[in-house]
């Protein structure tokens, strides 16, 4: 019975320690970790958006997007760029299901008429040295200044206007359509997006 | 004297990875490029230095029935903080290796060195010993993913070492590509140490 008791105390004394070590940690780096988070979506913004002087991050609009596998519903975060208050463009993150790898995520940057400035793909799990040349900038230009109308939104394999890369037809072809989704949904949602400040 | 052995014998009498062949799975798949390698053999040893201090330090309070889940309970300890500083200090590190560092949880290495080692000897060599075998862990990351970035993406440290001409040789960089590297570096650690009288 002693030998029990003991035990208990050793091993429940650790794990106090522990905890009150973890969380005095946890909340030394809380603020690093949110600050890194938010460089991290700001650099993405800045390389599709024209440049700004504006705090897109601080200036947004979250709607929902659809709804995912399990039939829940995706919020969707559109950042606006302006420069001297006047609105220059957004950016928004869209995500393919349909990468080789697994997700892949996108941000795109369009100007207020719907155009697309610049992409910048975010994560991906596709193959490296063939999938994985998506996050190349010969594949991002391709997308800059296509929009609805001028374009056939798919890779060339499927007889549209996007040069897909070489040995990774699924990967282009994902990133393509989720592109021509983000670019659909914001035609559809244009004055709840911009908003009324513009 | 002791001491200086319990330091050097991580790095080839007892490598882990080459000689224990231990720790195989963080081992072969974070070793895509060096840098990667460094990082995840410098957390690794940070882990084991402060866990191995630690278990040395309680080792003769924790009584022997509880020992396992005391160990896990430190080395977890330790493998959040890890987790958690990186993310807030080395944001583009653990975005790469984010995946990996819980797993260093189950790295057998840690576990191996606190039961064989820690929870047996004092604090001196236990301390020596835990950066014996992180180092020499560390190394043998950093050869690996050295072999596998220059053959499989023409780069170390992502600095090219061939001319434009190179085509990088793909494999390396996949899955198969780590255990083919391991698996000769293995016959030609053997090799070596058969010819050496031990």
């Amino acid at each position: 019975m002693k030998d029990i008791l003991r035990l208990i105390v050793v091993l429940t004394s650790l794990c106090i320690v522990s905890a009150i070590a973890l969380a005095k940690i946890y909340d030394l780096t809380k603020g690093p970790i949110a600050h890194q988070k938010r460089l991290e979506v700001l650099r993405a913004i800045k390389t599709v958006l024209p440049p700004y002087d504006n705090e897109p991050d601080r200036d947004m609009v979250t709607l929902p997007i659809g709804k995912d596998k399990r039939g829940e519903e995706v919020q969707g975060v559109f950042y606006r760029g302006r420069k001297s208050d006047r609105l220059i463009g957004l950016a928004f993150k869209v995500t393919s299901p349909e990468g080789y790898g697994g997700d892949i995520e996108v941000m795109v940057g369009v100007l207020p008429n719907g155009t697309v400035y610049g992409v910048e793909v975010l994560s991906h799990l596709e193959t490296p040295g063939l999938g994985a040349k998506i996050r190349e900038a010969k594949f991002k230009d391709r997308f800059k200044n296509r929009n609805l109308y001028n374009t056939k939104w798919a890779v060339k394999k499927d007889a549209g206007d996007i040069d897909g890369i070489t040995g990774a037809t699924i990967s282009s072809r994902a990133v393509t359509k989720a592109i021509k989704e983000g670019l659909g949904f914001y035609r559809d949602h244009k004055a709840r997006i911009v908003g009324s400040g513009q | 004297m002791t001491i200086v052995r319990e330091f050097t014998k991580g790095f080839w009498r007892e490598n882990p990875i080459f000689r224990l062949v231990l720790g195989i799975c963080p081992t072969l798949a974070v070793t895509t490029a060096a840098i990667n390698g460094i990082a995840m053999g410098l957390a690794t040893t940070f882990v084991l230095v402060c866990s191995n201090v630690v278990i040395s330090l309680l080792r003769n309070f924790i009584p022997s029935r509880v020992r396992i889940p005391s160990f896990i309970v430190v080395i977890a300890s330790f493998v959040t903080i890890v987790d958690l500083v990186m993310a807030g200090f080395f944001f583009q590190l653990h975005k790469t290796l984010g995946l990996f560092i819980p797993l260093i949880v189950v790295n057998c290495i840690i576990l191996g060195r606190a039961e064989a080692f820690a929870s047996k000897n004092p604090l001196m060599d236990s301390l020596a010993d835990g950066f014996g075998m992180g180092l020499g862990f560390t190394l043998s990351l950093l050869v690996l993913g050295s072999i596998r970035e220059v053959l499989g993406n023409g780069t170390l440290f992502n600095v090219p070492v061939f001319g434009p001409g190179y085509f990088p040789f793909l494999v390396m960089v996949l899955p198969p590509g780590a255990f083919i590297t391991l698996g000769f570096l293995l016959a030609l650690m053997n090799r070596l140490a058969a010819q050496r009288p031990s």
